[in-house]
């Protein structure tokens, strides 16, 4: 994959209109992002708005704009799924200004098997001048496991339909043979449809949009501008890489195990720094794994970009932040695997991906260090069937704690880096499905300690109201969310269900297929917070008594972690305090 | 002219940060007269009064309305009240932990802190499921004593907010009236009665939000109330609310959170019907602050409004409010180039204070200001607002030269104009994304500007945006002032009911509507202003089964003789053929064959004050356009220098035609009429922007 593109501009543009354009064209993206969030079928693009939106080059399929608001993880893999349609284009030829393809390969652009991309050309007197692309996350197709986090697939067969880029319009005319295929292949064939339709309503508009602007300017300067927007990315990254120290900076973190074994599985990087470009080495990672946790080449770039994204906030969204940094991810790891190797769960690998970017450069910048997040998206279902004996699916991922930074705590009960994920609400949930929630809770004494503690994860409490099956794919239940700088992790993920026999809790940590519970019974999930960053010790003790005042933590550990000790009635004891925080730290 | 109780004349008041603006209205005589005093932060009273005095006696006074900002403060400035929080067990952190969000898309520093802390967050035993079924009710004695530990614990209004309540109220009122004989002042509520609507975390923040106010606005209001009973004052004294509607003294204690956007929703009710009056039905609004532009949209002489809006991360306010988008584009707004070579203004702001290099108030970054003071469209010589006697136009070129000019090698005057231009297009964006990205025509829309900037740059507007002309208002500095004095009187109310539409029981709905629709007049009713009708309005939001987000569906009935039917009633058919319209209208496709459901019933009563003759605000006869002229200064346009002629806008007679490149000044606002625009004065004395006739 080259996303490589030239930064020599095709002709010079003023920059006035290339800020009008700038902004023009994000609105467009934003326009179609948010067009889709109010037309979806399912919570997760609705409201969990895992789903994106942009402009791609015409050639090379690199990213030109996306919309401010797109799920990160898919702003970085949206290009490859791009380029896959340019692949086959070339070799098949065919393609008519009023086509749009439709797949969800995750080997062939990035990501898992509910994710449907839907790419059309934009042509321009006759000529194909960029591509538009939707992407948004479906609620089932197919596979072993409703809603497809399937914790124990050991191959991609097991956890959903894969089609391979086609088209689902020619020339203008919808293919509904292929819609009755997707149809007969999903447990909710209408969410689907609505989905599906409310993407086709995004594109439509973009169209009508993106016609109009050209119009206005012409091809000729909204092109240049496209080649304006990448030099600068490529530009703005050079000047915040030139900034951080030469030299090698190593950090590893691992994931529980990969639903089907025990062993933990490594995330290794070694981010090298030589002036303005960066060397990602993810060659120590481990080998494949036999279940889910192993992603595409393509999702791995992707993660990065968003971890990068994060880290430095001014770059713009494009694919020119990417033309200084070489990445080394060798099909000897889990992290470039090949069909029908599955990649389900890649969420948690991605999220472990990001975590080590940000170690890493905490070793290089510690300025720019975030802790690590929560860092697992709890993927959790609960499925029944209702009196009237209608099936009922309950999907949903759950939030935790942020990492502690030079700025602030980390912010408590977020979503993860890789989404910009709302939580659907209790009652929404309780509306559509028999179940009843016990608690909707911060979950004290789960985030790691430091200068700025992180973020505090969640508890949330779960009764059915049938009897249920339940599947929780999972992480972060081993190996827990790291501090920086001196920051002290964060409590692990927990996870419990009553059962006739007591409760009980997964034997692979964080993963779990087919727990059957009886009408009554409760699950019970408990999130990480985030990592701490800075010295605990530093941390003002007011603070401290504050957040023990809160609840947020333990009187106990206010004492061993923090050195801060209190009154019985919850002030700030001075002098005890003095005495502890005297005391060199083990 | 009205029926009703107004006898003497009805004032509009707009406190702002810094001026208090009045706008006096002689019902009987058709007589208006305006006053501006400064503003006292903190004791708001005092100019209030001050400005009133200058009409002569409070007492004489029949109604007064007031635009207020002191509910916006306390929430942008987080100087609410202490609020304790009743919650159902397992669920008090459901304010601290919002949706599940975080602050930017890109970034994950920051933290959040909500307005009630967790240790005045407690939860009592209670469950009320999504039917509605009472799995298990309250003990009253167990929300007592959590109220009475609140209270000790220094808490000065207290929020019930218990899950499922939308779906019925009667553990949060049982709990409402446990906690009432213990609390120790009249700030207490709970969420059924101030949002019935699904979603607690939206339902929890506006109560929470609400109590927060309510000490706040209550004892801004009693204070106001006393000063002007200290003055003999008998007549009626009302409150702007945020959806552009007036209401009673007595709904804003209970509900100061709809005040959230009094001042500015004020504003564009006057603004829409100054140029409805004008013979343009369809505006933008613009008004350009020191640090942001707010725009909105009016349809038909009709406001937008916005079901829900943030007032910051986390802090969500669902009530109806006109929808105002905001962005960080105004005269303070700093302009500078990037490591990237790009060049920005704004969103960060030099503000009011130390303000712009041209103020000498310690600021050297320029700012737009800045770059209009370079180009000769700001008169240096009479700034506005009268603070300052006159602008430092060689530190604004400087600024422009070394932040701007160098780094983009422009000359400084070109530099000058960049700015302008980036300002300018920012202004275009905010109205392309209310307008045209809503499917409406710009060459439909006129820019109404208001405030003291947003006629500096009408022209750009119109010719970027495609507008079909600007309207400067005759005096823009007191539109706020004056749209109290026209605003109507409205009450919203909204209600989750859930019904999916195929075989909706429609006599059942139709029995909720005339209930809903009854308390919302009685409302109206009881605020005493005079009206000459009131409309009820009903409103369904509704999606097809399995969507989460809704679509607004106006319907077309009213209550008559207490009922929606028979004949112009409510039925199945009726609210499906206004769905499958307005979801078309939203997206371009309809799902046939998938079935719809009805989630909230909303209900607004409003009662039509009576017509306001703007003629009033006319110049008098007598005053001709030489009389105006005031002589001419260098303006730079599209890269030269251009003679232009300056005339005292007040002073300009009704059909008064000037071609640009002209400058009409006021005292509180400056226009600036393009080379290819010209303006001319309309019977009501506002200035009309157009492209000149070729």
């Amino acid at each position: 994959m080259t996303i490589q593109k030239t930064t020599t501009k095709s002709m010079d543009i003023d920059p006035v209109t290339l800020a009008v354009l700038k902004g023009r064209l994000e609105q467009i993206a934003d326009e179609m992002d948010a067009t889709l969030y109010r037309s979806a079928f399912n919570p997760i693009i609705a409201e969990a708005r895992d789903a994106c939106h942009g402009l791609y080059h015409a050639e090379t399929g690199a990213t030109l704009v996306q919309g401010t608001n797109g799920l990160p993880i898919f702003v970085g893999a949206m290009a490859f799924a791009v380029k896959a349609v340019i692949d086959k284009v070339a070799k098949e030829g065919d393609l008519h200004p009023d086509d749009i393809f439709l797949f969800n390969d995750p080997y062939d652009g990035g990501t898992h098997l509910n994710d449907f991309r839907l790419v059309r050309p934009i042509f321009r007197q006759g000529r194909l001048f960029c591509w538009m692309a939707s992407v948004g996350h479906w609620l089932d197709i197919g596979g072993n496991v409703p809603g497809n986090f399937n914790a124990r697939a050991t191959d991609s067969f097991q956890e959903g339909v894969r089609i391979p880029p086609v088209k689902l319009v020619r020339a203008g005319v919808m293919n509904h043979d292929l819609l009755a295929i997707l149809a007969a292949n999903s447990r909710v064939p209408v969410s689907n449809y609505g989905d599906l339709n409310g993407q086709l309503n995004a594109l439509d508009l973009g169209v009508r949009r993106l016609t109009e602007l050209l119009d206005e300017h012409g091809e000729e300067t909204v092109s240049a501008a496209f080649d304006a927007f990448t030099a600068r990315a490529d530009a703005l990254m050079r000047s915040a890489l030139s900034k951080l120290p030469d030299g090698t900076y190593s950090f590893e973190d691992y994931l529980d195990n990969d639903g089907i074994t025990a062993d933990k599985l490594r995330i290794a990087l070694d981010l090298t720094i030589e002036g303005d470009r960066m060397v990602l080495d993810f060659s120590r990672s481990s080998a494949p794994c036999a279940g889910p946790l192993n992603i595409a080449y393509s999702t791995a770039v992707a993660c990065c970009y968003v971890a990068l994204k994060h880290v430095f906030t001014d770059v713009p969204a494009n694919a020119g932040c990417l033309n200084p940094i070489t990445f080394v991810i060798p099909e000897s790891t889990l992290l470039a695997v090949k069909p029908p190797k599955p990649v389900g769960g890649y969420t948690e690998t991605i999220l472990r991906v990001i975590g080590v970017v940000f170690g890493a450069l905490a070793l290089a910048d510690p300025a720019r260090a975030t802790a690590a997040p929560f860092g697992t998206i709890n993927a959790l279902s609960l499925a029944g069937h209702r009196q009237d004996g209608s099936r009922w699916v309950m999907f949903s991922f759950f939030g935790g704690g942020l990492g502690g930074n030079p700025e602030s705590d980390g912010l408590n009960h977020a979503n993860n880096p890789i989404s910009t994920a709302t939580i659907p609400p209790v009652e929404i949930l309780e509306a559509a499905y028999p179940v009843m929630f016990t608690q909707w809770a911060l979950r004290p004494d789960s985030s790691g300690a430091g200068l700025h503690r992180g973020g505090l994860g969640a508890v949330y409490e779960i009764e059915a109201l049938t009897d249920a099956d339940v599947f929780l794919l999972g992480e972060r239940g081993v190996f827990a969310p790291f501090g920086v700088a001196g920051g002290t992790p964060a409590a692990l993920n927990r996870f419990t269900w009553q059962s006739d026999e007591g409760e009980k809790s997964p034997p692979l940590a964080s993963k779990v297929t087919d727990v059957k519970i009886r009408d009554g019974q409760r699950v019970r999930l408990e999130t990480p917070g985030g990592g701490g960053w800075g010295d605990p010790k530093r941390r003002d003790a007011e603070a401290v008594a504050r957040d023990v005042r809160l609840g947020y933590l333990g009187r106990e550990a206010a004492r061993s972690a923090y050195g801060v000790a209190l009154t019985d009635d919850g002030a700030l004891d001075p002098a005890a305090t003095a005495a502890l925080r005297e005391t060199p730290a083990a | 002219m009205s029926k009703g109780i107004s006898t003497g004349a009805i004032v509009g008041v707009d406190v702002g940060g810094t001026f208090t603006d009045l706008f006096h209205y002689d019902e009987a005589r058709g007589s208006f007269r305006t006053a501006k005093v400064p503003s006292n932060r903190g004791d708001e009273a005092v100019g209030f009064l001050a400005g009133l005095q200058s009409f002569g006696p409070v007492a004489e006074l029949g109604s007064i309305v007031h635009g207020t900002t002191v509910g916006t403060n306390a929430l942008l400035e987080r100087k609410g009240a202490k609020v304790g929080l009743i919650t159902t067990a397992g669920f008090r952190d459901v304010l601290e932990m919002r949706r599940r969000d975080r602050r930017h898309t890109w970034g994950l520093w920051g933290d959040f802190v909500p307005v009630v802390d967790r240790d005045l967050r407690l939860e009592v035993a209670e469950r009320t499921l999504a039917d509605g079924t009472i799995r298990t009710a309250i003990d009253p004695e167990e929300v007592r004593a959590a109220a009475r530990r609140l209270a000790e614990m220094g808490a000065k209004a207290l929020a019930i907010v218990f899950i499922n309540a939308y779906a019925n109220p009667a553990n949060e009122l049982a709990a409402l009236e446990a906690a009432r004989e213990v609390w120790p002042n009249a700030n207490l509520e709970c969420s059924s009665r101030i949002l019935p609507e699904i979603r607690e975390f939206e339902r929890t923040s506006t109560t929470a939000l609400n109590a927060y106010l309510q000490p706040v606005v209550g004892s801004y209001l009693a204070k106001l109330d006393n000063a002007l009973a200290g003055e003999g004052f008998g007549g009626r004294f009302h409150i702007v609310q945020s959806n552009g509607g007036v209401m009673s003294t007595d709904t804003a204690r209970r509900l100061p959170v709809r005040t959230a956007l009094s001042g500015p929703a004020a504003g564009v009710i006057a603004a829409a019907a100054i140029s409805k009056a004008a013979g343009f039905p369809n505006v933008i609004t613009g008004d350009l602050g020191g640090t942001s532009f707010d725009v909105s949209l009016v349809v038909e002489g009709q406001t937008m409004l916005a079901a829900q809006t943030t007032i910051d991360f986390g802090l969500v306010v669902r009530t109806p409010m006109i929808e105002i988008t905001t962005i960080g584009a105004g005269g303070g707004s700093i302009a500078g180039v990037d490591p990237g070579g790009m060049l920005q203004v704004g969103p960060e702001s030099a503000g009011s204070r130390p303000g712009p290099v041209c103020y000498g108030q310690g600021n050297t970054r320029p700012t737009l200001t800045d770059a209009n003071v370079l180009l000769g469209r700001i008169n240096a010589e009479r700034p506005i607002g009268g603070k300052l006697a006159r602008l430092d136009v060689d530190a604004a070129r400087q600024a422009i030269a070394t932040h701007v000019a160098e780094p983009l090698g422009l000359d400084v005057m070109a530099a000058a104009e960049a700015v302008v231009r980036i300002a300018n297009s920012k202004m275009a964006g905010a109205i392309r994304l209310v307008s045209i990205e809503r499917g409406h025509d710009p060459a439909k829309f006129a820019a109404v500007p208001f405030g003291g900037g947003g006629a500096l740059h009408v022209g750009a507007l119109i010719k970027e945006v495609g507008l079909k002309a600007a309207l400067v208002p005759r005096f823009p500095g007191v539109t706020s002032a004056l749209g109290c004095v026209i605003a109507d009187i409205r009450h919203d109310q909204v209600q989750t009911v859930n019904l999916p539409l195929a075989g909706v029981d429609a006599a059942s709905l139709d029995r909720r509507m005339v209930e809903e629709a009854t308390a919302a007049r009685a409302v109206v009713e009881s605020a005493g202003l005079s009206v000459d009708r009131i409309d009820l309005v009903f409103e369904l939001d509704m999606h097809y089964i399995g969507q989460t987000h809704t679509v607004a569906v106006p319907l077309p009935v009213s209550v008559e003789n207490g009922t929606t039917g028979p004949t112009t009633g409510i039925d199945e058919a009726t609210i499906r053929a206004a769905f499958e319209r307005a979801y078309q209208a939203s997206f371009s496709r309809l799902l046939p064959g998938v079935g719809a459901k009805i989630v909230n019933l909303r209900t607004a009563a409003i009662g039509r004050r009576p017509h306001f003759d703007l003629a009033a605000l006319a110049p008098q006869p007598g005053t001709t356009v030489e009389g105006a002229y005031a002589g001419s200064r260098p303006v730079w346009f599209d890269g030269a220098w251009h003679e232009t002629a300056v005339y005292n806008r007040l002073d300009l007679p009704v059909g008064a035609l000037i071609q640009g490149p002209a400058i009409l000044e006021q005292p509180d606002a400056t226009t600036v009429i393009d080379p290819d625009l010209s303006a001319r004065v309309d019977g009501f004395g506002n200035v009309i922007v157009e492209r000149t006739a070729r």
